[in-house]
């Protein structure tokens, strides 16, 4: 067994106003693994997945990314290995083009014009949306901002891709065609997503989070075949297992 | 809202305008902007009585809505929407100015009315200059243009937030309005009580979104500074532009070239 | 109240220009020192929202008007005077591009107006101490008149400095007096208004948030510490009200009182005594500095003229001389003529509906 990619520890974290949201949440991910990530609204997918590139530090507990351990001193490191994309694209392209949005990270990590260029055309060539570069985001629809703010998260060349809902808001053909590109990339994956279908098109392995706690931790056949444990956290099976007789 | 919807779309508008590839679209941003800004100060720095005298400067606009291929008519409209305050203003001009000025055939004109007429012809210079800079660079050209003259990158940047999160908001603030409309509210024009709740709302979701863009924004290594784009070549033809337009500039403000014409025009004729 | 380029003269909008870019650095400069990591999307954000916000009317009861805030008031209290100030230029200079309210020239003092005087005097002079003394938890009266105070006087200093720009570049024939006696108490009746509005959405936000206005209640770190008196403030402010003249009827259907003011005023030509005293005074200022070497203050009591020692430049005859209106009639008509060509040309290539 390989030396996990991604190690989380026992952490635990509060808002400031003192409402906790993880429990001693503890799990690892080795190198090329995609991990879905479970659980009904507030179970604290999106706190989790924050604390992976360091946006939240923790209250207790650590996270370990590549051997270190993350922390304020390294977190610039961290968010290069760490590639997080996010559930409202809008948030994400705030460049006033798109080749301006993708090349930001690449132009953050010290990178030369050309060198940045050329990952910028890379990125965008992976995701399809090379005819898009001098677009201005307002301009897009919401499949091709998802592409887009993809393509921004990979030009960084990450280890690690952290998706919070990636198929929030898509058309049946962008979500087939996300489908794709994540069964396809070769990085570790985590996903967040209440598309059960999708996690269990892409995903080997399956977390769920109840009420700030890692509840279950196993292969998507055994998760979505264990109904009281999805009616506990307030979930359903994929719908294509709840059309089965 | 019809008047917010129309206002963005005029924004939209100009950025397409500013888009396409026209000889005006590829001079240097920093060309445009001191030309328009020379431009500017020519047109304020005529003496209050300049009518006739300021009219060849008028070749300059019409001149950058050519090259730009922008449409005349849409400078036009925006210049009669435009906020009349300096007209209002002027328009006390006849009343406070009484002092008569001989015309020729002797006739007399109050020398108010010839400083409202110098005030109207400024206001639709200058701002149609000002509209034809914008369609005729693009917001983010414009943005960069200003920042090579040294514009500190605090502004530049924020303008180019402010663009981009605008028609965001405005969508937001539109679609919430109208959720609110259906339900029996009014469409324009809220009562008090329901304008702080419709606006808290909106300014609570702002402050989210602003959370959110700066967790991404971190994520992908944000330090502090947004990056510099690619900057601009600065080549002969903006030299030209920007030479040969400050001659034309000079040469009208010292020259009361319609006057020259004009006792051109009589002497051919006597 | 947005400043248009056909009133300046190129001395007055340089000068404010200066004032406003030497603000501008300034608080940029203050910005890279903020310990707030999150300031630039927050400032890029919370803009859009005023400008959003700017298109979003409420009605004044009472009047068959609507009114909307400015907003430099409410970024000063959530972003600090130095980002607030960053951020109102923005929308400034988006208003002035894209909208034409305002011109380049104008520019620099209408991010005076409307920038430095509610960032820079508005805050904290008067809100920032008042809150301060007002504790932990003010009532929401408190707020409210501690707001529309401020509100009133930023308003009232950048109706002044309207006025005062419009005086010095000479190009309106406006006597002081009459002007102040226009802009003042229009802008004393929106101030009221803006303010009432603006302490609405406080209210709301703050009981909604309340962390966002801690920094209101502690005490300044890193810049002095404008101590100052409450009494001696409420005073001030007090004084800056009554100067901004009678209390007027209620303002507008219009978000600027200023086109509205105008509009019903049917021209007291009554320039009081007081106005010219003041003129004299700007015109032995003017002359001692010679700050505008070719522009005379216009005075009521005699008719004005623009210089005429210098020979070179046109004087009122030449434009009206035979020569000048034939040259202007050919003028304007090849003027015309060349738009007709080019609007012709750009239909003949073009798709687009003007």
């Amino acid at each position: 067994m390989s030396a996990p990619v991604l190690e989380v520890c026992a952490l635990a974290f509060a808002y400031p106003d003192g409402q906790q949201a993880l429990f001693d949440v503890s799990f690892a991910v080795t190198a090329g693994e995609a991990v879905g990530i479970i659980g009904s609204n507030g179970a604290g997918k999106s706190t989790l997945l924050l604390h992976l590139n360091g946006v939240h530090q923790a209250a207790q507990g650590h996270v370990v990314v590549n051997g270190q351990v993350v922390s304020r001193g390294n977190v610039q490191q961290v968010r290069r290995s760490v590639g997080m994309v996010f559930q409202d694209p809008d948030d994400q392209l705030f460049m006033p083009t798109v080749a301006d949005d993708v090349a930001f990270g690449p132009s953050n990590m010290g990178l030369s014009t050309s060198e940045v260029a050329s990952r910028v055309a890379q990125a965008l060539d992976a995701v399809g949306a090379a005819h898009l570069a001098q677009r201005a985001p307002y301009r897009l629809s919401g499949g091709e901002k998802r592409a887009v703010a993809l393509a921004g998260v990979l030009a960084m060349r990450p280890d690690v891709l952290v998706l919070d809902e990636p198929s929030a808001a898509l058309d049946p053909l962008a979500r087939r065609r996300l489908i794709h590109w994540l069964r396809e990339l070769p990085h570790t994956r985590l996903i967040a997503s209440h598309d059960l279908d999708l996690v269990q098109d892409v995903c080997s392995r399956v977390l769920v989070l109840r009420e700030g706690r890692l509840v279950a931790d196993g292969t998507p056949a055994a998760i979505f075949a264990d109904a009281a444990l999805l009616q506990r956290c307030h979930l359903e099976p994929p719908l294509r297992q709840q059309a089965k007789p | 809202m019809c008047n917010r919807d129309a206002a963005l779309r005029e924004i939209a508008s100009l950025q397409d305008a500013a888009a396409r590839d026209t000889p005006l679209g590829r001079l240097d941003p920093r060309a445009k902007i001191l030309t328009v800004l020379g431009f500017a100060v020519v047109v304020v720095s005529f003496d209050r009585y300049a009518v006739t005298a300021l009219l060849p400067l008028a070749l300059f606009p019409l001149g950058l809505a050519a090259a730009g291929c922008i449409p005349l008519g849409v400078i036009l409209r925006k210049v009669l929407i435009a906020s009349p305050f300096a007209l209002m203003v002027g328009l006390f001009n006849p009343w406070f100015d009484t002092q008569s000025v001989a015309l020729a055939g002797g006739l007399h004109i109050g020398a108010g009315w010839l400083s409202l007429a110098s005030i109207v012809i400024r206001f639709v210079l200058t701002v149609s200059a000002t509209l034809l800079l914008v369609a005729g660079t693009g917001v983010v050209p414009l943005c960069h243009g200003l920042r090579a003259l040294g514009v500190p990158p605090a502004l530049t940047q924020q303008l180019l937030l402010l663009q981009r999160y605008t028609l965001v908001l405005t969508g937001e603030a539109t679609r919430m309005q109208l959720a609110h409309a259906l339900r029996g509210g009014a469409l324009r024009g809220l009562p008090l009580a329901q304008w702080a709740s419709l606006l808290g709302h909106l300014l609570l979701r702002a402050l989210q979104r602003a959370q959110r863009v700066h967790q991404a924004m971190l994520s992908r290594g944000f330090a502090g500074a947004l990056p510099v784009a690619n900057s601009y070549g600065w080549h002969s033809c903006d030299t030209l532009f920007l030479l040969g337009c400050s001659a034309f500039f000079v040469l009208v403000r010292g020259v009361h070239l319609p006057q020259a014409l004009g006792a051109v025009l009589l002497r051919v004729a006597a | 109240m947005h400043m248009a380029d056909a009133l300046f003269s190129p001395a007055v909008g340089a000068t404010f220009w200066a004032a406003s870019a030497v603000t501008l650095v300034a608080a940029s400069r203050r910005l890279q020192s903020d310990q707030r990591e999150d300031l630039v999307p927050l400032m890029g954000v919370l803009a859009a929202f005023v400008f959003t916000a700017q298109m979003i009317n409420f009605t004044i009861p009472g009047t068959g008007s609507s009114g909307h805030i400015g907003g430099g008031l409410l970024l000063s209290i959530l972003l600090g005077p130095h980002a607030a100030f960053i951020a109102i230029a923005s929308v400034l200079t988006v208003q002035a591009l894209f909208f034409a309210d305002g011109g380049l020239l104008a520019l620099g003092a209408n991010m005076f107006n409307m920038g430095v005087c509610t960032c820079f005097v508005a805050y904290p002079l008067i809100y920032r101490p008042l809150m301060r003394h007002a504790g932990a938890k003010p009532s929401r009266q408190r707020v409210a008149w501690i707001t529309t105070l401020a509100t009133v006087l930023g308003l009232q200093l950048g109706a002044l400095g309207v006025v005062v720009q419009t005086q010095l570049s000479g190009i309106s024939s406006l006597p002081l007096g009459g002007f102040l006696l226009l802009m003042q108490p229009i802008h004393l009746a929106i101030g009221l208004v803006e303010g009432v509005a603006t302490a609405a959405l406080i209210v709301f936000v703050r009981e909604a948030r309340p962390d966002l206005f801690a920094r209101d209640a502690l005490p300044a770190q890193a810049a002095p510490q404008v101590r100052v008196p409450a009494r001696w403030l409420a005073g001030f402010a007090a004084l800056a009200v009554l100067t901004g003249g009678v209390m007027s009827w209620f303002a507008s259907s219009h978000p600027d009182g200023l086109e509205w003011s105008i509009a019903r005023v049917t021209g007291q030509a009554n320039v009081a005594d007081g106005g010219s005293r003041v003129h004299a005074l700007l015109a032995s200022l003017q002359a001692e500095t010679a700050l505008l070497p070719d522009y005379a203050l216009p005075s009521a009591s005699e008719p004005s003229r623009s210089e005429p020692e210098q020979p070179a430049w046109p004087t009122v005859e030449a434009g009206t001389s035979l020569a000048g209106i034939v040259g202007g009639v050919v003028t304007f008509a090849l003027v015309l003529l060349v738009g007709l060509v080019v609007r012709r040309r750009q239909r003949l290539t073009l798709h687009v509906q003007p």
